[in-house]
Formats: C-alpha cells, sequence, structure tokens
C-alpha cells in the first residue's frame, strides 16, 4: 500500500523538502558571494560592549556544507526519500531484510538441513548440533529456563528428568514447536474456601510423603478424589497428555511450600511456553530438541 | 520615561539562576543514583517509586526543564534586557513563569515516582501539568517578545534571535505532541496512534534537543562569550546563514531515532539527508563561539569562566558532529538501543549544556549580587573534576556502547548468534561502574558550584539592579 492517500501528499513533501534543499543552497550561496572585510564590525553596539564582526563565511565551512547537500540531492535520487519515487536502486527495508535473511538461509541452510535429517537421539550425540543447540538455547530459552537450562520458579527445569508434557524427542519437539498452555483453575471457591483449600493442600503434601495433619489431609483427599483427580489422576500422579503434574514427587513448579501450595489451589495458574516453530522454523526446532533432550540423557 | 532611575528587573533572573543550580544538583544526583542501579541492580531496593523505570523520566525532566529550563529562563530575561536596553516587560507575568515553572517540577517530582505517566520520552508529564505549562510558556513568550518590542535599540542582538526560535518552536512541539485524550485526572491517551505516534513523538524529542538544548543554549553562547573574553562576534554573516539553516533543518531530523522501524522507508531517508545537512549549521555557532576568542587565547589560561563556555562549545562541536555521523542509516544500525546514544547524548547533555550553563551562572550571580565569585580557585576545582566527569562518562559509554552493537550481531559459523543478550549486559558492568563514577564527579563540581556561589551571594546585596543606559549610550 502507498504510504500516501493521494499523489497531492507526495508533490507537497517533494515540494517543501526540495524546496527547502533549494532554500539553504540559496541562504548559503548569497552570503558566500560577498566576501566582507575580515576583522571589520557591524557597526552595531549592544550591552556597552558586544559588537559584531562580519567575517566572510570560512571557505572550509562553505565546502562542507555544499558537499553534505550535493551528497542529500544523490542519496534522495538513489534512495526513496521524494513522496512517492521510489528511487533508482529500488531500495527497500523490507527488500533488504528479506534479503539478509535469504543470505543467511542459503548460508547456513543446509547445515541446518543435514541435521534435521538425522533422528533427534542420533543428533543429541552430536557435538556440532548440541554446539548449535546450546547457542540457540542461550538466545530464546534462556531468558525463562535460565543459562543453565535448571528453571526459574514457574519456568521448568529442563535438566532433572521430570516431564510436564512428557520427555520424549517428539515430545519435546512438539512443546517447542507449537508451545503449551497450561491451565490450573482457581479452586477457593469450588472447595467453599480457605478451609477447603488448606485441607486440599493437606492431602497433596502428603502424597510427596510429608508429615501433615492426618484430619486436615483426609477431608481434603475427599475433596481431590471429588476434583483433582481429572487432571492430576488418582494419587496425584498427574498427567503428561494435559501438562497436569506429578504431585507425588517433590518436583514443585510454583515452589513448594504450604503457603505457596494453597496460593496455587486457590488462584491457579497459567504457564504458558510460547510457540516457536513459525519464527526459529522446523530445523532450528529440531536442533533445540536435540540440545534439551541430551540434557536430560547425562 | 526618565532612564535615569530606570533600573533592570534582576530578581526574577536572580531567582532562576539560584534554581538552576539548586536543580542541577537534584537531577543530577537522581542520575548518579539510577546510573549507579545499572551497576548494580540491587540499589532499587525493590521499591517501586525507587525504580529505574520511574525515576529515569525523573532525572531527564529534573535536568532538562528544572536545570537548563531556569538556566534558560534566567539568561534569556537578563540578556533581553541587557541587549535591548530596555526594562523587562511584564515583570509580574515574570514572576509567574517562575513560580509557575517551580510548580511544575514540583508536579513532576510527584508525579513521576508514582508512575503516573504519559510514556512519550521527555514529554512524560500528564496532561493536567501539560496545560500547565502551556500557560507558563505563553508568559513566557509574552514577556520575552514583549520586552523585544519596547528594545531601545533597532538591531535585535543574535542571542535573541536564538531565544525567540527557542521560545516559539518548544511551543508548538509541545502542544502539538501533548495532545491527548484525557480519561482522569492521572491518565490520558495520546492523540496519534501507531507509526505517526512514533513520528510526531521523535519530531518532539528531537527538536527539544534541536530548540530547547540548542537554540537556546546558543543565545547563552552569543551572550557570554563575547562578554567574558571582551571580543566582538566574529561573523555576523555566519550567525545569519547558520541561525536560518539551522531553524529550517532541526524540524526534519527527528525520524534519525526511527531506522528500521515502520515508518515509512521516505521520512527514514529524508530524517537521515537532513541530519546530515545539519552538521555545518551545527559548526556554524561552535564556529562563531571559538573564533569569538581569536586575538584572546591567552585569557583560556587564566580565567575558569571562558573555560567552561569555550569547552563547552568544543563539546557541542562533538556532539554535532557525532548525531549526524549516527543519523546515517549504516552507522545507526550499529549504534541504534546500545549505550552510545546514551554517551552522545551526555556529551551533549554534560559537555554543551551543563558546561555553558555553569559558565553562565559564574559571569551571572555576581553580577546579579553586586560582588566578585567568592573562589576563583574553587571554580578552577570544579573545571577540572567536571572534565574529568564527563570524559569518563563519555568514553565508557562510547566503549560499552560499540561492544555492545557489535556482540548483538556477532555471530558464529552455523550462523547462530555468538551471545545471549545476558552476556552482553555483563560485559557492560565495569563501564556501568566508569560511568556512574564519571556522574558522580560531575555532580561534585555542582556542589563545590553551590557553595562557592553560596558564599558569593552571602557576600553581595541583593538589592542592587544594574540603571538601564541612558538612551544616548545606546545605539
Amino acid at each position: 500500500m502507498s504510504d500516501f492517500t493521494s499523489e497531492f501528499w507526495s508533490w507537497f513533501i517533494i515540494a517543501i523538502a526540495g524546496g527547502g534543499i533549494i532554500w539553504l543552497t540559496w541562504i548559503l550561496a548569497s552570503n558566500t558571494k560577498t566576501t566582507g572585510e575580515e576583522g571589520v564590525p557591524t557597526g552595531h553596539v549592544w550591552d556597552e560592549t558586544l559588537e559584531e564582526l562580519n567575517n566572510p563565511l570560512p571557505r572550509w565551512w562553505s565546502i562542507m556544507f555544499y558537499i553534505t547537500i550535493f551528497f542529500s540531492i544523490g542519496y534522495l535520487i538513489m534512495y526513496p526519500g521524494m513522496g512517492s519515487f521510489k528511487g533508482l536502486l529500488g531500495w527497500t527495508e523490507v527488500g533488504q531484510y528479506e534479503q539478509e535473511v535469504a543470505d543467511a538461509d542459503a548460508e547456513f541452510g543446509p547445515l541446518f538441513e543435514k541435521f534435521e535429517k538425522t533422528p533427534i537421539p542420533a543428533l543429541a550425540k552430536d557435538p556440532d548440533a548440541i554446539v548449535a543447540g546450546e547457542r540457540l538455547f542461550a538466545s530464546y530459552c534462556a531468558v525463562c529456563h535460565g543459562s543453565d537450562a535448571r528453571g526459574a520458579p514457574g519456568f521448568p527445569n529442563l535438566r532433572d528428568s521430570d516431564w510436564l508434557y512428557g520427555g520424549s524427542p517428539e515430545q519435546i519437539q512438539t512443546t517447542i514447536m507449537h508451545g503449551r498452555q497450561a491451565a490450573m483453575p482457581s479452586w477457593e471457591a469450588a472447595l467453599g474456601g480457605e478451609q477447603g483449600v488448606a485441607e486440599v493442600a493437606s492431602y497433596v503434601m502428603s502424597l510427596s510423603g510429608r508429615k501433615v495433619d492426618e484430619t486436615l489431609a483426609a477431608a481434603g483427599k475427599t475433596k481431590f478424589d471429588m476434583f483433582c483427580v481429572a487432571c492430576h489422576m488418582e494419587g496425584g500422579k498427574g498427567n503428561q497428555a494435559l501438562g497436569a503434574p506429578n504431585l507425588s514427587d517433590n518436583v514443585w513448579l510454583y515452589g513448594g511450600s504450604e503457603r505457596t501450595i494453597r496460593e496455587t489451589i486457590a488462584k491457579g495458574r497459567n504457564g504458558k511456553m510460547p510457540a516457536h516453530g513459525e519464527f526459529l522454523g522446523s530445523a532450528k526446532v529440531h536442533v533445540l530438541a536435540a540440545y534439551v533432550y541430551s540434557l536430560s540423557q547425562k | 520615561m526618565n532612564n535615569e532611575t530606570m533600573t533592570y528587573e534582576y530578581s526574577v533572573v536572580r531567582q532562576f539562576a539560584i534554581m538552576t543550580v539548586v536543580l542541577g544538583i537534584v537531577g543530577m544526583l537522581i542520575g548518579v543514583f539510577i546510573a549507579s542501579q545499572m551497576a548494580f541492580p540491587a540499589l532499587n531496593f525493590d521499591t517501586p517509586w525507587l525504580s529505574f523505570g520511574r525515576l529515569r523520566p525523573l532525572h531527564t525532566n529534573a535536568v532538562i526543564f528544572g536545570f537548563g529550563g531556569s538556566a534558560l529562563f534566567a539568561t534569556s530575561y537578563y540578556v533581553v534586557q541587557r541587549t535591548c536596553h530596555t526594562r523587562l516587560f511584564a515583570p509580574g507575568l515574570a514572576q509567574f513563569t517562575f513560580w509557575g515553572w517551580m510548580l511544575i517540577i514540583v508536579l513532576a517530582v510527584v508525579t513521576l515516582p508514582l508512575g503516573i505517566t504519559s510514556s512519550k520520552e521527555y514529554a512524560e508529564l500528564e496532561w493536567p501539568i501539560d496545560i500547565l505549562i502551556t500557560i507558563v510558556w505563553v508568559a513566557y513568550a509574552v514577556v520575552f517578545f514583549g520586552t523585544i518590542a519596547k528594545r531601545k535599540v533597532k538591531h535585535i542582538y543574535v542571542a535573541n534571535w536564538f531565544f525567540g526560535a527557542f521560545i516559539l518552536t518548544v511551543a508548538m512541539l509541545h502542544v502539538v505532541n501533548s495532545a491527548a485524550i484525557p480519561v482522569t485526572l492521572t491518565k490520558s491517551y495520546s492523540a496519534y496512534a501507531g507509526v505517526q505516534d512514533a513520528m510526531v513523538q521523535w519530531w518532539y524529542g528531537h527538536n527539544a534537543v534541536g530548540f530547547f538544548l540548542t537554540a537556546g543554549f546558543l543565545g547563552i553562547m552569543y551572550y557570554f562569550i563575547p562578554k567574558q573574553a571582551n571580543r566582538p562576534v566574529y561573523s555576523y554573516r555566519l550567525s545569519v546563514v547558520h541561525f536560518w539553516a539551522l531553524s529550517f533543518t532541526y524540524i526534519w531530523a527527528g525520524p534519525h531515532h526511527l531506522h528500521y522501524t515502520a515508518l515509512p522507508d521516505w521520512t527514514q531517508s529524508l530524517g537521515m539527508v537532513f541530519s546530515l545537512i545539519l552538521l555545518a549549521p551545527s559548526w556554524g555557532g561552535m564556529i562563531n563561539g571559538i573564533m569569538t576568542l581569536s586575538g584572546a587565547w591567552e585569557k583560556l589560561r587564566t580565567d575558569p569562566i571562558l573555560k567552561f563556555l569555550i569547552v563547552s562549545v568544543s563539546f557541542y562541536g562533538m556532539s554535532t558532529f557525532e548525531g549526524p555521523m549516527m543519523a546515517i542509516k549504516t552507522v545507526n544500525a550499529l549504534s541504534h538501543y546500545t549505550d552510545w546514544t546514551v554517551g552522545h547524548v551526555h556529551s551533549g547533555a554534560l559537555g554543551w549544556v551543563a558546561m555553558i550553563s555553569i559558565g553562565a551562572m559564574y559571569y551571572l550571580i555576581p553580577k546579579l549580587f553586586d560582588t566578585e565569585i567568592y573562589s576563583k580557585k574553587l571554580m578552577e576545582t570544579h573545571f577540572w573534576i567536571a572534565t574529568i566527569g564527563i570524559v569518563l562518562y563519555i568514553t565508557s559509554m562510547w566503549i560499552s556502547g560499540i561492544m555492545q552493537g557489535l556482540m548483538w550481531r556477532a555471530i558464529n559459523a552455523d550462523g547462530t548468534l555468538t551471545y545471549s543478550f545476558v552476556e552482553s549486559v555483563q560485559a557492560m558492568h565495569p563501564f556501568y561502574v566508569v560511568r556512574a563514577t564519571g556522574g558522580a564527579l560531575f555532580l561534585t563540581g555542582m556542589l563545590i558550584m553551590a557553595y562557592n556561589l553560596a558564599r558569593t551571594i552571602a557576600q553581595g546585596k541583593a538589592a542592587t539592579d544594574a540603571v538601564v543606559p541612558a538612551a544616548a549610550t545606546a545605539h
């Protein structure tokens, strides 16, 4: 789409930009012609002592001014600038971007195509691929998962063998490619307020063998079996198809203190892994998957 | 009217001159604090109103509009009277501009840390304050141009051209860029959307530099350098050419802040070429400043005020060379979003704006209180501490910025980025420490200045305003 709603605006830009350059040239030229005498005052005096000499413009300065003007005229002939005139070179910002991406693809594409043809478990043992994967990880993943991939509260540790959505090469690749959207709803109202939350929290803590108030946990189990079991399964073993965490292994995405567990139950959680397929492309996702897979194989 | 008894109106000049020093210290103190936060993030103390995002706009507002603005008010009110050979027009209105401007600064100090912001850089203050700024600015224009109108000399002195251009253009920039739809008393939305909003913002932003921080301060330069050197201005002809060329060209340069963005290609190109053309008009001011001293170079050795003034013009020349270079697209592709920009801004802000304001205040304040400076030696000390501070600041940001730009674009043989973002942040740490040190030195200089000027004022007499010369002496 054109940047201008009508040709008038294009001509308007040409007129004021071109006219401006002509005007600048005129004001410079008309003051360069007459070389005044060196060191002669204009005759005006202000505030007792303020006077002005009328020295001519320094020659080197005028030349510098002309050079910038001529360069600008040349630039506006070669590049877009004068309204809708595209410039002789046909350069555009988008064109330059596309060219640079195409050049990069031509240079680095074959390498990644070679990687993509190798199955992930084998690629995870290819040192070149792992180095590339590690660098990609540092650029795209480390912000959330940490430079060491050990995660942070709310962002899974990728070096352990505990997986929310599964740790098989295909599952890891799917996670990176398409992203994941977790949905732990807020349960405070359904559980009947704080008391219900406390009961379920006690039961959840008991699942990983922690000492809890028996009566509270028993009441919590009833509620757990009614509501939570649908996703977290019997005994809180979790369900990777849904990304519902295993609650019996003492690995806590958002923290395992009683306070945090209660907060998670009461308020819910909405973890989000963004999809990377569209902007990284399948080959780079493949290499990243191999790198992440390699982390849990050590 | 009996000119024998007519005196210049100095009280408003005194008020603004003192606030120049006070607000300079406040603004630079915040600057040093947030520069330290960049090196040591724990210094935000997990307190929202102490966080960088809220204090940074307070720093810029305090130094540009508090410190720089007060210096411009003080000097323009002083210069316009002295060079028009007449008392300030509507002194009551001038008093209103002082108290109004101070109220604006106080409101900035309250609202910005609270997170109340329009989010437009250098125009963060919300709409009720924007309206107040407009009212004060109109009053300023009435006082200034009213004084010009009743001048007793035929020719308008060159300093007043620059002050006049600065006042008119800033009025236009402020009104257009701050146009917004209010939602509540503390919240509004810009009248523009998307890339148009960005373009209007940087049209404003770059000309806040061009007219507030350049044209206005060139006005200061054109009075205080010839006065202090006691030499005529080098070239009237040069001042005519560079005044018109600078005023016309600056207005076009804003798009260079938006290279390689959604801004249309033609707009970016025009921004770039006019930024390049701007080099010569900018240097015209530098030449006129420095060459005014020709034949009196030896004064630089002994006169600390001239040192401040001439060094400031040198930094002006340096940053107005650097600016057009950074506006070239290929250079900008490296420099944009890096610390190089921060270094560039501060070579202008500390080197040019602050140094010339300091020089002008050292000239002005003893005269306003009819006395001599308390200690020439402390002035000298201030000069060297400030200069070393600036050099540390600028060089550290150059190195850090260019390093940052190179790290961001470095790629490995497999096409992946060599450095993750956090590695570039880590690499900047030592330079952030040097930068904060440079800033702290500059602030120390300001404190020395405050002490020196306080002692000067204490020994002076506030009540004496100089007598306007009789018409016969006016040419």
